[in-house]
């Protein structure tokens, strides 16, 4: 039985701004799948998106859908959250948005662990101003602003969120679309900051200038480089080397955000401001 | 709550948070940042006891997304800032002017350009409050000169925004900010307090930016997100629907709205005060702490003699052209004195257009722009010889 995509899109807005090949269309679907399976209510739905070709999603979406500035994203899905508690805040970013421009937002977002799902659609490349050098471009790609080959080093985007706190994390890839469904109805079900990066294909701006002869060569090169992360345990460090590594990085519980600061709330009621009693200190790491 | 007024001692930043608090203000985003931190910290004492929230963010631009945020989920929201700080929400400014989402953003006035000096008062964020954001877009600005009037209207600001679904600047200088002084604070539900407007139409026919039909011309009525009228906010240019469009015809369109909805209610807006400027021939245009030297340097000149007016701003933005101009008709000159190097000085040349002498007196040493200096000026332009008494 084929799924119904129309109930979640919103009509009269495609054709869609992505060229062809890009993994953004397959990432949409997975989203909207995902919350099929969640079977949340549409009303309660917020996806926030930033500036650049993925977040462009927002438009087609039929859920309260919110296109921001460069960068911020997550946090006016914070004040959104913080005052619309019964809602699903669903964050679609670029990698350049994500964590570049609004690097600082995300790791707060991270350290806070407020209950939002970040997707990240990580392709590596400025998409929508033409394939410039991103903070998740390898080693010596060429991009329009690196012509003689990129010198920074990348951002591995699941470390970062794991290190600054986040507490769900996973990657997958655009080739690997049903482990991207799973990843995100978990992320989504997740109590706390999730974060899936999502490893997308650009083969207009990015794709083509790096050896890569069309889209599916990238879609291949997906299915090849990805390591589940369960093997590579298994497996030597040289020969991890150059591999992207996919599934759950982490998963655990800590205090959630929101429900933190009702918490706060309630002692504030209650009379003189001090320190709340934890049965643990969650500081000094 | 003691449903009667209350008179209390508070400084100007804390007024501020008390008058955001009668409005309604639920949600405050901010940043620390001298001189504007008070406010920060009365509302992470008093908020959350509201059942609000009360947020330090990660920096000022991250304060004032959360602010829009929280505003589209219904929440009447604010942050509260300083030069450096308001320099980096612009972007967000922006966003709220042509996304058409209220909320209400404190500027507390201190030395610049950059990091400038952050203990020192200031006027000179009044261009950047009109021009900061880049593109045509509306704006309102007030700038309240006493601890009292902070608080009206810091409610005042919340009531345009929510009415005119548009972020609304407050802006005072360090020193009002700073000042402790004797307030009323009028008894819960005695001062209008305006909520924003809702859709009438069922969720299928409601277009976030369609204003017609609207009982306030030209402002759509604003859906809180999840509430089942599930719509776009885009800050690229877009149709009434809320989905971006390259239409140029539409874009000019919904620009031109954008900036109708404030300018035909400019009467509604625009608040300002007069002292003695019925027989005057010689004005003083004033705003923030500096009116109050205004005022007391009118009233030097009346007992020497002369015949000295004096008109304060309180709507900074939009600016009250026609006032000036009939003040500039019937004045042998005007004196703006203001803590910067030149700022309101040339609007009131500009309304004038060119019916009187206009002079600027400027100051940014941090030191406030005191009576005797304001005299001065006020006979230098009469060309008259009264001796200033230099208490300055």
């Amino acid at each position: 039985m084929s799924f119904n995509y129309e109930e979640y899109i919103r009509k009269g807005t495609l054709p869609h701004i992505w060229c062809a090949g890009c993994g953004h269309g397959i990432l949409m679907k997975s989203i909207i799948r995902a919350i099929a399976k969640l079977e949340i209510d549409k009303n309660k739905i917020a996806v926030v998106s930033g500036i650049g070709c993925v977040s462009r999603m927002t438009g087609y979406l039929d859920f309260n859908t919110l296109h921001t500035t460069h960068g911020r994203a997550i946090t006016f899905a914070t004040g959104l959250k913080m005052v619309k508690h019964d809602m699903t805040v669903i964050l679609v970013c670029g990698d350049g948005d994500a964590v570049a421009i609004g690097g600082n937002h995300f790791i707060h977002a991270c350290r806070r662990n407020i209950d939002l799902t970040m997707i990240v659609a990580n392709n590596y490349i400025y998409g929508m101003t033409g394939g410039q050098v991103a903070p998740t471009t390898p080693i010596a790609d060429i991009s329009t602003t690196t012509p003689y080959g990129n010198i920074d080093r990348e951002f591995d985007i699941c470390r970062l969120a794991e290190g600054a706190g986040a507490t769900f994390v996973a990657r997958t890839t655009s080739f690997h679309s049903a482990q991207m469904d799973q990843l995100i109805v978990q992320a989504i079900k997740h109590k706390g900051f999730s974060v899936v990066d999502v490893i997308d294909s650009c083969w207009t701006v990015y794709g083509r200038r790096n050896k890569f002869k069309d889209h599916v060569a990238m879609l291949e090169w997906q299915r090849d480089i990805a390591l589940p992360l369960k093997a590579a345990e298994r497996m030597k460090p040289e020969d991890i080397k150059g591999k992207i590594l996919t599934g759950i990085f982490c998963s655990k519980e800590a205090p959630e955000y929101v429900e933190e600061y009702r918490k706060l709330q309630e002692r504030a009621r209650g009379g003189t401001p001090g320190q709340p009693q934890y049965e643990q200190s969650s500081g000094h790491l | 709550m003691s449903m009667t007024e209350q008179v209390r001692l508070l400084q100007g930043n804390e007024a501020c948070a008390e008058g955001a608090l009668y409005a309604g203000c639920r949600f405050f985003a901010g940043y620390p940042i001298t001189p504007a931190t008070e406010i920060a910290e009365y509302l992470a004492l008093h908020l959350p006891k509201r059942g609000g929230v009360c947020l330090q963010m990660e920096d000022e631009i991250a304060s004032m997304g959360a602010a829009i945020g929280a505003s589209l989920g219904g929440c009447k929201s604010l942050t509260a800032t300083s030069g450096p700080g308001f320099s980096l929400k612009q972007e967000g400014i922006g966003y709220a002017c042509l996304t058409e989402v209220p909320c209400v953003i404190v500027d507390v006035m201190r030395g610049g350009p950059s990091t400038g000096f952050p203990t020192g008062s200031s006027q000179s964020d009044i261009m950047q409050a009109r021009w900061g954001t880049h593109g045509d877009h509306p704006v309102i600005c007030l700038t309240p000169s006493s601890v009292q009037e902070i608080f009206y209207e810091t409610i005042r600001a919340f009531n345009l925004s929510e009415k005119f679904r548009t972020p609304v600047i407050v802006a005072f200088d360090e020193i009002i900010g700073h000042t402790r002084e004797k307030i009323t604070m009028p008894a819960p539900g005695s001062v209008e307090v305006v909520n924003r407007l809702l859709p009438t139409v069922p969720p299928e026919k409601y277009k976030p930016y369609d204003a017609a039909g609207s009982p306030v011309p030209d402002v759509p009525p604003l859906a809180p997100f999840g509430t089942g009228y599930r719509f776009h906010v885009t800050g690229l240019n877009h149709r009434k629907d809320g989905f971006p469009t390259n239409d140029g015809r539409l874009i000019q369109e919904e620009e031109e709205r954008l900036l109708r909805k404030v300018s035909r209610h400019s009467r509604e807006i625009i608040k300002y005060e007069e002292y003695r400027l019925d027989d005057a021939e010689v004005a003083v245009v004033s705003y923030g702490a500096t009116a109050r030297s205004a005022w007391r340097a009118v009233k030097m000149a009346r007992e020497a003699g002369i015949k000295a007016g004096g008109f304060r701003i309180i709507t900074m933005w939009p600016f009250p052209e026609e006032r000036i101009l009939n003040i500039a008709k019937s004045v042998k000159g005007i004196v703006v004195p203001e803590m910067n190097l030149g700022q309101v000085v040339y609007e009131v040349e500009r309304c004038s257009k060119g019916k009187t002498a206009v002079l600027g007196i400027g100051r940014v040493d941090a030191e406030p722009i005191v009576p005797g200096l304001i005299f001065d000026s006020l006979n230098k332009m009469l060309n008259k010889k009264a001796i200033s008494r230099k208490n300055f």
